[in-house]
């Protein structure tokens, strides 16, 4: 079982990436859980939201307390948050960023065995023409731990966002996968 | 062609009710059950559900509002938690009384003081006396599944009972998993249209419903109301049947899962025994003789099958998230009166945890574990145990 933690703030749609990483690996035959922290979410606050990935029926319901893939929204958060708190050793951190590997590895209280880094917010704003990461970080996801396919990823989020919004999204986490850098530590 | 598909549980209610075709849907938002009026709506809005959705001013409007539909003769649903179904307490009796087959989904959730709006089960567990059937669903497709078959036990005529189908705040409301939505035609085979035959509004043959029972009266019918809920472990049982029938999902009254040669079983109900079925797949890699069963059904009682697990084990520990005050939780109380009477019967150990939404993780059942271990080894332990306590707030 493969488990993934998002940090967001609210607003930021962490809580539906975690829905749509689980919807695309559903996808692809696997079975899924993904449910937010059970907080008071509030515009701003951070946010923390899961998905867990399996070959067989999910029955565990307890909250992820050492994820193998930690998802970061948004970079502020690597200031306030310990967002590697209890990473399985070697495990994948994925930061939206424009900082440099160094510059994020400084920040992570545990080293991960692979890091990837996009500047999500910048193509967020270019093809959406808002600052909400969700779903250009998947494709960052897709690209980083190879758990789902790109167009599983795309065509979940088709289905998450309708019409034109949904092509906009797809767009963002291809162009998002297609610029993700992933350094082997 | 049923359709496999990822939500949550709010929104597999939701489905659940929108096969179920109701005429009536009333309802009042509270978190955290808002997502399935909110969805229910949308099918209304759509034109997808042929129903009259009412939105009223409270939870004691919403479920008055299902009992005077009810009493009109047509299909009824509606969902809320904790302070909301507490506000419909007065109204559950009421609609027990006056045999109205209403169902209600409740996303189980603390009650204050203090406010928290995340799941234990005191809201439902309150709620054990007013006549209702009580369901608990482990995951999104018990909760789907329970709501269709809650309509079919309640709308039998030798039950004819309002029911009502909880599952656990957050960690099932709002969690998206894989889910089966059947096909309408085969729930239309199950449920069938609801013929009323006893409570209606019809001018050619006017009935007064809800009338004063005086003392020569009340006390029969209350009776009546006793026996609806023994009659009902029978409707239960076939109605499971024809469900595995139809949709090909088991269910039991009493869930078993790795009992054999146990000696300590674990007993709970809700998502709580996904957890503890791979707790024990854990301790079993172990050498540990442990297993679980879940109560599927609360209300009625599953006495029977409960003396049968009895049988089985040296020690049932229970693990329930509600608490009876002096007393310990309200499995406890069940348990405990129907084993009493038996020559030979295991030892009880009560845990009570859980409680607003404190996560109940593999620690705390190595917590209980350990004291269910003293019982079984002839050691003292204490009857009730809270798990999880932080004691250093204290």
């Amino acid at each position: 079982m493969i488990e993934i933690r998002f940090h967001g703030r609210g607003g930021q749609g962490a809580v539906t990436a975690a829905n749509i990483l689980a919807a695309a690996a559903f996808k692809e035959g696997k079975y899924v859980q993904a449910f937010p922290f059970f907080g008071v979410e509030r515009r701003g606050a951070p946010v923390t939201a899961f998905t867990r990935i399996d070959d067989k029926p999910i029955r565990i319901k307890t909250q992820i307390y050492e994820p193998d893939i930690v998802v970061v929204l948004d970079p502020s958060l690597l200031d306030t948050v310990d967002v590697t708190a209890g990473l399985k050793d070697g495990g994948i951190v994925i930061v939206n960023t424009e900082k440099s590997k160094e510059e994020v590895l400084e920040k992570l209280k545990k080293k991960p065995g692979k890091l990837a880094l996009v500047d999500a917010t910048g193509i967020a704003l270019e093809i959406l023409g808002l600052p909400i990461t969700n779903t250009s970080i998947l494709g960052a996801v897709a690209k980083a731990t190879g758990l789902v396919k790109l167009d599983s990823v795309k065509e979940a989020i088709k289905e998450t966002f309708s019409g034109a919004l949904g092509e906009k999204n797809a767009k963002a986490a291809e162009e998002a996968f297609n610029k993700t850098v992933v350094y082997e530590l | 062609m049923p359709i496999r598909t990822v939500m949550k549980a709010n929104e597999a209610a939701a489905w659940a009710a929108k096969l179920a075709k109701p005429k009536v849907i009333a309802a009042f938002p509270i978190t955290p059950s808002t997502l399935v009026p909110e969805k229910i709506s949308e099918f209304v809005a759509d034109g997808e559900l042929d129903a009259e959705f009412i939105k009223v001013e409270s939870e004691h409007s919403a479920i008055s509002a299902c009992v005077g539909a009810s009493a009109a003769g047509v299909r009824t649903f509606t969902a809320t938690a904790s302070q909301g179904l507490a506000l419909m307490h007065e109204i559950l009796f009421i609609a027990a009384g006056m045999r109205l087959p209403i169902v209600i989904a409740v996303g189980n959730r603390a009650l204050s003081a203090p406010i928290n709006i995340w799941n234990d089960w005191q809201d439902t567990i309150s709620e054990r006396d007013t006549g209702w059937l009580q369901f608990y669903a482990e995951n999104n497709q018990e909760a789907l599944d329970l709501i269709l078959i809650a309509f079919k036990v309640a709308e039998d005529e030798r039950v004819l009972l309002p029911a009502m189908v909880g599952f656990d705040a957050f960690i099932l409301t709002h969690t998206v998993e894989p889910v089966e939505i059947p096909d309408q035609e085969v729930v239309d085979e199950f449920l069938g249209e609801y013929e009323p035959k006893h409570a209606y509004l019809d001018p050619a043959r006017p009935i007064t419903q809800g009338a004063l029972g005086f003392p020569a009266h009340y006390m029969e019918a209350r009776y009546t109301v006793w026996e609806a809920n023994e009659n009902a472990k029978k409707v239960i049982d076939e109605v499971f049947a024809e469900f595995e029938k139809k949709f090909g999902r088991k269910y039991q009254k009493v869930e078993e899962y790795r009992t054999e040669d146990a000696e300590v079983i674990f007993v709970t109900m809700g998502s709580l025994a996904g957890t503890v079925k791979e707790y024990v797949d854990h301790l079993r890699e172990q050498g540990l003789k442990v297993g679980v069963a879940k109560l599927t059904v609360y209300r009625p009682f599953p006495t029977e099958e409960v003396r049968e697990l009895a049988k089985k084990a040296k020690v049932l520990a229970l693990l329930e998230k509600n608490v009876t005050f002096s007393v310990g939780g309200a499995l406890f109380q069940d348990f405990s009166r129907a084993l009493v009477n038996l020559d030979e019967r295991p030892k009880i150990v009560d845990f009570i945890l859980g409680l607003g939404g404190r996560d109940v993780t593999f620690k705390d059942l190595d917590e209980a574990l350990a004291i269910a271990q003293r019982a079984l080894n002839g050691e003292e332990f204490d009857e009730v145990n809270w798990i999880g306590l932080r004691k250093e707030i204290l």
